[in-house]
Order: structure tokens, then sequence, then C-alpha cells
């Protein structure tokens, strides 16, 4: 069931209906549209980010977990 | 003979207070899960007297193993949808109802995050202007501690130990290929930085033993806690601490899909000749999260060399023929196994071929894709924080700030069905009683655990309902109870309890 229902989000929310058969598209069209759905976030992604990379990522610190 | 694969995943979070200086991650995580019952208006405490987690499944049991009642005086709270939420040493953990189905565990894991969606939301209203506290969901600081996202599986408990171990260890040691959630650079002291870019597994840099207690440090690939909050006589509760947290459906369905297909497998004798055994696991696991081309060949016990795709061949290949001899009855409802194995396989396609299809499907991909585009398009080398901070902003799980809510990954699951499981138990388990119990009569619940609820209906002493079996108080055993009780004693009644 799960196979034939895998759904194609975007980037702003859930289509339900959209149905992806992982046999229609060629393999270089997915590629393509997989490229520039990528080169869409690389666009937009330094706003998202948190303001200061480095410090972000030094004071990250998670002790005590199992 | 295997049974019904019973199964959840337990998630510790990682939690930072942006805005202060060395926030105090108790605090953080007490006032987060405060602000979520608050927000519900209700808190039913845990029970602990019958944790037993220095019970080890290979016979003895450690009397120095801290007792579970240190913790008890942090927030600890049971959910109408069976689910418990509560601090865990210093991280915020949900840890879900059982299901009966691994589509479902993913199902309740998703309503997870909801649930530290919403208390997010109600800490910040409560916070000062500039602090937010904010969760991730991921396995690694970066720094070297790690905190897990556990899975469990009911088992039967004729199986023996040993064997178990035997046949998983392969299976879990390759099957980050599929799972993994990926993570820039390394963490093991043993490797000079620099030397891996980007692995597999957030997770893999952890582990030193390959059968152990432990699950702090010197991680265990099989981990041996033998409590199995079920009849013991019946049940084992194999407690998998090797997996990572995952953000992808699809990659977390096939975590818990395949290693409940695999156990099956294994009750079932069904790879008694499908000896994969590797020569030494615990380095196997790291050679197989180092190498983002899937080519590295594992040396065997035997002597073969196989590389993890292979080994993950082997395995499906195996489950394929069990679903033709005997049938996979054990995995979730009609359909359900089949619906994994045959996603299984075109994974494992799509792998052999070319893993980059997969950037909209599996965490691992997805996170390798992006990290490396920023890095080419800004010309940035791997040790790079802005490469460091997008691998941890992929499991930011606030929707404007998840890099990985973003990308526009596969699902598989609904978005109502996912709500639901925020305030619904599932039907098909114990986990159905236990959340209709908070739900109905809540403020008559004095404690919960997994396998009991203890009342206090006020006059008489506390009222405590075993539930041993895991497959017991389904919607189809007491549903017609609660519809039929006004009221505790009436349920209890009822029950004889």
């Amino acid at each position: 069931m799960a196979e034939r229902e895998l759904k194609k989000k975007t980037t702003s929310q859930r289509t339900e209906d959209e149905v992806v058969d992982a046999t229609a598209p060629s393999s270089s069209e997915k590629s393509e549209k997989l490229k520039a759905e990528l080169d869409d976030l690389l666009d937009e992604i330094d706003e998202v980010l948190e303001d200061n990379a480095e410090e972000f990522v030094r004071n990250y610190v998670q002790k005590g977990g199992q | 003979m295997a049974v019904a694969k019973v199964c959840g995943i337990e998630t510790e979070y990682g939690i930072t207070v942006h805005g202060v200086r060395d926030a105090n991650p108790i605090t953080a995580s007490s006032i987060l899960i405060n602000a979520y019952i608050n927000e519900l208006h209700g808190n039913v405490g845990w029970d602990f007297v019958d944790e037993t987690p220095g019970n080890d499944a290979r016979g003895f049991a450690r009397e120095s193993f801290p007792p579970s009642e240190v913790e008890s005086h942090l927030v600890n709270t049971v959910l109408t949808n069976g689910a418990r939420y509560y601090v865990d040493h210093a991280h915020p953990e949900y840890s879900s109802p059982e299901c009966i189905s691994p589509r479902e565990a993913v199902i309740y894991d998703k309503a997870g995050e909801e649930v530290l969606r919403t208390s997010m939301s109600a800490a910040l209203r409560s916070m000062p202007v500039g602090q937010e506290i904010v969760v991730y969901k991921n396995n690694s600081d970066r720094k070297g501690n790690s905190y897990g996202c556990h899975e469990n599986y009911l088992l039967d408990r004729a199986l023996p130990f040993g064997k178990l171990v035997k046949f998983i260890t392969p299976f879990f040691v390759t099957r980050q290929v599929m799972v993994g959630a990926g993570k820039v650079g390394t963490e093991s002291p043993q490797v000079p930085r620099g030397q891996v870019p980007f692995q597999l597994s957030q997770r893999a840099d952890f582990f030193e033993e390959e059968v152990g207690l432990e699950t702090t440090l010197k991680r265990p690939i099989v981990n041996t806690r033998d409590e199995p909050h079920a009849d013991a006589s019946r049940y084992r509760r194999l407690h998998v601490i090797l997996g990572d947290a995952n953000m992808s459906e699809v990659s977390s369905y096939l975590k818990v899909g395949t290693t409940a297909i695999v156990l099956s497998m294994i009750e079932d004798g069904f790879m008694d000749d499908l000896d994969l055994s590797l020569n030494d696991p615990v380095s196997s696991l790291r050679h197989v999260s180092y190498d983002v081309s899937l080519k590295r060949q594992l040396r065997l016990k035997s002597g073969k060399r196989m590389t993890a795709l292979e080994i993950q061949r082997a395995v499906f290949e195996r489950a394929e023929a069990y679903r033709d001899g005997h049938g996979l009855g054990s995995v979730g409802l009609e359909g359900d196994g089949d619906s994994v194995l045959t996603l299984w396989g075109e994974v494992l396609d799509a792998l052999e071929t070319d893993p980059m299809q997969l950037s909209d499907t599996l965490d691992w991909v997805a996170k390798y894709r992006l990290v490396s585009g920023y890095r080419d398009r800004n010309g940035l080398d791997w040790d790079d924080s802005k490469l460091a901070a997008i691998d941890l902003q992929y499991h930011d799980i606030r929707p404007t700030k998840s890099l990985f809510y973003r990308l526009g990954v596969r699902t598989i699951l609904g978005e109502e069905e996912v709500k639901a499981a925020v305030t619904q138990p599932p039907e098909n388990t114990r986990a159905y009683f236990r959340g209709k119990c908070l739900e109905r009569f809540g403020d008559y619940i004095a404690a919960a655990n997994w396998d009991s609820m203890i009342f206090d209906l006020g006059s008489d002493p506390l009222r405590r309902v075993p539930m041993m079996d895991p497959l017991k108080g389904t919607r189809d055993h007491v549903g017609k109870l609660f519809d039929e009780s006004a009221n505790p004693a009436q349920l209890l009644d009822s029950l004889g309890s």
C-alpha cells in the first residue's frame, strides 16, 4: 500500500492527491527535476540559516544522552 | 514461531535555548514538557516500580545500575495517545505507544514531532522576548556527545538470544545504507579530522561493542537490556539503540519495517543457513558509514567479502522467499509486510544504480546532496561551519527553519492520520486501553506504566490493572467496555479488577 501512495510534498505544504508512480519519469527527467528543486532551496538557504553559523554550531552542546 | 511484531520508537531530542548562554538542558526540558502539560490541563505520573533496565538478556542482573527512581523527580507524563513524554537524563524524550505495524510506528513518531512543536510554541509564550527553546531531531552534537533514537520490537522468548545476535548483527551493520540520517564529518577519536567529509549515519561513530547492556558509553550494536514490559515467560523486547532519528518517513518506515521482517525470519528459523557473520562488526559499522560510494567490501567470518549493499540484497532476497514460503503475517496487518518488502526492493535497486536518485527519499542522500550543493556553490571546505550548521538545521523540526521540510522529501503518511495520532491511541495494542483510560478517566489515574494502570477512586485502596500482553486491551477487546462505563468504577468492575 505505502509504496503506491508515495506522495510528493511541496516546500510549503503536502499535497494529498498527487501520486508518484515510480516508473513514470525517466531517470534523467527525474534528476533534472531534483536538481531544479535543490537549486531553488540553495537560492534561499542563506535567509533561513541561523545567523552566525560558527556560534550556532559551537553552542550546540548535548550531554547526558543514551 | 514469529510473534506479532509490536513495535515502537523512542526519540531523545537535542535541546537548546536560543538567546541564553549555557542554559541548563534539564530545566529547559522540564519547561518544555510542563508547557505541553499545561496546554492540555492534565498530568498523570509514570510508575517506576517494575522497571528493570539493569536486567541483562544474557541472564544476569546488575545491582549497581542506577535505579530509575533517580530520575523520577523529573517531569514524566503519559499522553492520551498512549505515549510517554518525559525528561530522560538531559533531553526531552517522546516514546511512542506500542504499535501493531511499522507504518503505525512511523505515524506515532511523527505525531511526536507535533507534540514537540506544540510544546515549543507553548513554552515560547511564557519566555522573555528573545529567548526560545528549540529541539532538534538528530543524534549528535558534533562534539562527541550522542543521544538515541531507540526502536523496540516484540520477540518470542523461546528465541535463543545468541542466535538473534548472530543473524541480526550483519543486518544492523548494513541497514544504514538505507536508513542512516547522514552526518557532516566524524566524531570518532580514532579518525583524523578531515578524513571523513560526510558519512551515512549519525550514530556509527559511537559504537564500541558487539553486544552489551550499556546505552550511554561503550555502546553495543546489539543491546541486551532484558526488560520486556510484558509477560517475561512468553515475550522478549528487543531494545535497538543503534539507529538514527529519521526525518524522512520513508527512511523511518524502512528502518522499522525491514527490521521487523528480519526478526520474524530469525524467529522462524528462516535465516539459519544464511550466515553473513562479519569478521569485525564494530569496524565494519564505521567502514559502511564512512563510504558514501557504497562500494567498500566487508570481510565476513567465512572469508568472503561483500559490500553492505550485497549483504542487504542477500537478506532482502531471503525475505522474498520468506514471504512466498511462509507469509509475512507477523508484520503488521494485512498487506503491511508486502508494502515494506516492495519499498525495500525499490530502494536497493536505486542504491545499486545511482543513490542520488533517492535525494527526495532517504535522509542521508537528501542531506548529502544539500550540503554538497551548498559547498560547490560557495566553494567551501568540508570543515566549514556553514556545512555543520546545515547538518544541524536539517533536523530542526520548526516548519520555518527546518531544512528537511524545505527539501520537499517524499512522504508516505497523510497529515490527518498524523494529527489524529497526537491524541488518539493505536487501536490494535494495549496502548488503546492506556490512552482511553487517560482520555476518559484521567483524573482517577494515579500512575501509568507500559504494563499497568493504577486507579485511585478515592475511598478504596489503589487498584492496579495489569496489562502483561501487548496484544490485549485493543479496541476490539475493550472498546465496548469504555462505551458502557460511565465512570472508572464501572470500568474496573467490568474488567473484574
